[in-house]
């Protein structure tokens, strides 16, 4: 190593250094942001940070939060389900029916829609189709077949799911419980298993790990089926929750989990997806979008809006940091 | 029969084909009891698929991930301003209806601004701001009871010699189109971005104007659908451009236009909405459930995808 090396090494660090910097920002962006909606929360209504307070709050977040992983491993392999909101109340309708009057057919019926996410996976690979046509296809399809399950509103949780729902653990609240360990989970899953390299690689660079041998279109089904289960448990937890079901339960959470993957600091491609910045994203969503505006005195119509908002908020912020990083 | 085969070659051949095969079904069932019937109500309900499917067309062949998912939350907004300013005046109407064109224009003009200044896919973008217009849109349009002028209701429905007068307009509007995708610098452009956004940009076409042009343009479209809609249907609604999302994406791509942009087709737009719309009066017809009649909805634009998609992506 000679001086100019060394010399245009140390430039090269402390440009390094501020990369590194503005990087951790973005990495903390969605934390932020969360501890943000808290402290909101906190300053507009004290008595809501409490055991009972969080449980009551977040309790909805627990399936925005699986429905958000869901549509996570979609994004990592650079595709988009526009579906998994119909999905989300199909499963509902499912478990308020079959899985409670025959527990072993509901089980089928679930497994078997997984399944068809898996050929969905398959379909979109081998036809080169796009994914947004296609699950806009299928959003249909799941929204028909939970009309036609349960025709009227109704139906009930079976009783073992209601008992899930109703956990109440000593000090921490079930649905932070809950949320830490689906983000440690799939985190593990995703970040931390050499096959979770590979299915990100999948959506980074699709080419070179073909050229390595890896079946793309495996990677593809893994993903598909993966967001399936997710579903699958976001319906089910959905349901645990509101004791019964109908046939437009899940409806809005299509966008609101394209939404939290987002907020979470995921990107629609190269496989640049965070699953504990998913569920962060997915209970700032689930903490700004009601209970920080009931307590600003804000009426439910901007309910939607505050979503939005958030969300370009944010993406500012991230373009304002990202500027730095250059 | 040379000009059949090279007709047959045609993209957009298929879609009409389709609707032509539903409508044939249908009347084989009825005996061929209100054949006419179902034309004109087809023509008359697919103008409005075919005016937000024609402005969905061209942000699509801008390029990969280039879709406006704001248009429902659009004609929503825009059908409800547009009946208040008519205020159930017939003087109103002109000025209604721009209003309407205006603020479709704007939300249009505003997604391209969140595009271009934070840099985000348009899938998000158009999805915040839909987030947001949708919101408005509820605060705005709550409990409004205001019903069309009379006269603007009758223009809607409006029939001569049982062809929509809004079909006859709309198609000398896609005439328009068709001319602007394929004659016009504009066109050219936008195709050229579609199919190699840097070439495009070496090549001296202004990528950022004509994107900004495009993405107004289908907001406008978007707009003046919501007002056409709410004179139809006599009165706004938030939920009356729901269907619009997916249906102005079905009608361009099974109308032949590639989703990895770079290639349109116009006509193809006429094809498919009169199928999708064909379909539903089919499903209608056949008497089925709501259920069933979502599930084969969802089946069938599955099916069409995977048998017309399947080209690789142009990169």
């Amino acid at each position: 190593m000679t001086a100019t090396p060394i010399d245009n090494g140390f430039k090269g660090s402390a440009a390094r250094n501020a990369a590194a910097r503005a990087r951790l920002l973005r990495g903390l962006l969605p934390a932020l942001s969360l501890a943000l909606v808290l402290a909101a929360i906190a300053w507009l209504n004290p008595r809501a940070i409490s055991y009972f307070g969080f449980s009551l709050m977040l309790n909805l977040a627990i399936p925005i939060a699986l429905a958000t992983i869901a549509q996570m491993f979609v994004i990592a392999g650079n595709e988009l389900d526009l579906s998994i909101g119909t999905f989300v109340g199909f499963v509902g309708c499912v478990t308020a029916t079959w899985l409670k009057d025959a527990p072993l057919i509901g089980v089928l019926i679930l497994l078997g829609s997984i399944g068809v996410y898996a050929l969905l996976g398959a379909l979109i690979h081998l036809r080169n189709l796009p994914s947004i046509v296609v699950t806009l296809g299928t959003s249909f399809v799941w929204q028909g077949l939970a009309i036609l399950v349960l025709p009227k509103p109704g139906g009930k949780a079976p009783d073992w799911l209601l008992a899930i729902m109703a956990f109440k653990p000593p000090f921490i609240p079930f649905p932070i419980i809950a949320a830490l360990l689906i983000a440690a989970t799939v985190h593990f899953g995703l970040m931390r298993t050499s096959y979770g390299v590979i299915l990100r690689g999948s959506g980074g660079n699709p080419a070179a790990l073909r050229r390595a041998g890896w079946s793309l279109l495996k990677t593809k089904i893994v993903l598909f089926s993966l967001a399936g289960v997710f579903g699958v448990l976001s319906g089910m937890a959905l349901i645990g929750i509101t004791t019964s079901a109908d046939a437009n339960i899940g409806n809005g959470y299509t966008l609101l989990a394209i939404a939290g993957v987002i907020l979470g600091g995921g990107e629609f491609v190269g496989g640049r997806v965070s699953p504990i910045g998913a569920v962060i994203g997915a209970l700032t969503l689930a903490l700004a979008a009601s209970p920080l505006l009931t307590f600003m005195h804000i009426p439910p119509d901007w309910q939607v809006a505050a979503n939005g908002a958030i969300l370009i908020i944010v993406l500012a912020a991230r373009v304002l940091i990202s500027r730095r990083e250059r | 029969m040379a000009s059949l085969k090279t007709l047959l070659t045609k993209p957009w051949i298929w879609s009409f084909v389709g609707a032509l095969l539903v409508w044939l079904a249908t009347i084989a069932f009825t005996g061929g009891y209100g054949a006419g019937g179902m034309v004109t109500a087809a023509l008359s309900l697919a103008v409005f698929t075919v005016i937000v499917g024609v402005g969905q067309m061209f942000v699509i062949t801008l390029g990969p991930g280039n879709v406006d998912l704001s248009l429902p939350a659009n004609i929503g907004l825009a059908s409800a301003v547009a009946m208040k300013v008519m205020g159930g005046s017939d003087a109103m109407i002109v000025i209604g209806l721009l209003a309407a064109l205006a603020c479709g224009a704007a939300i249009g003009a505003i997604n391209y601004l969140l595009i271009w200044a934070l840099r985000i896919p348009p899938i998000i973008a158009t999805l915040s701001a839909s987030f947001i217009i949708q919101s408005v849109d509820i605060s705005y349009g709550r409990g409004l009871q205001i019903k069309p002028p009379p006269g603007f209701a009758d223009f809607t429905n409006w029939q001569v010699l049982g062809i929509p007068v809004l079909a006859i307009l709309t198609v000398l509007f896609t005439i328009g189109a068709a001319i602007a995708l394929q004659r016009m610098i504009y066109g050219r452009s936008v195709l050229a971005i579609g199919q190699n956004i840097r070439a495009a940009w070496l090549a001296g076409v202004h990528v950022g104007r004509i994107r900004f042009f495009t993405y107004t343009l289908s907001g406008a479209l978007g707009g003046i659908d919501g007002a056409l809609l709410a004179g139809y249907f006599r009165g706004a609604n938030v939920d009356i451009g729901n269907e619009y999302l997916l249906a102005s994406i079905a009608v361009v791509v099974i109308g032949g236009t590639s989703v990895a942009g770079g290639k349109a087709n116009v006509p193809g737009v006429w094809g498919a909405a009169l199928f999708l719309v064909l379909l539903l009066t089919m499903l209608n017809t056949f008497g089925v459930s709501a259920g069933v009649r979502l599930l084969l909805t969802g089946l069938i634009i599955v099916g069409v995808i995977t048998v017309a998609g399947g080209e690789k992506a142009v990169r």
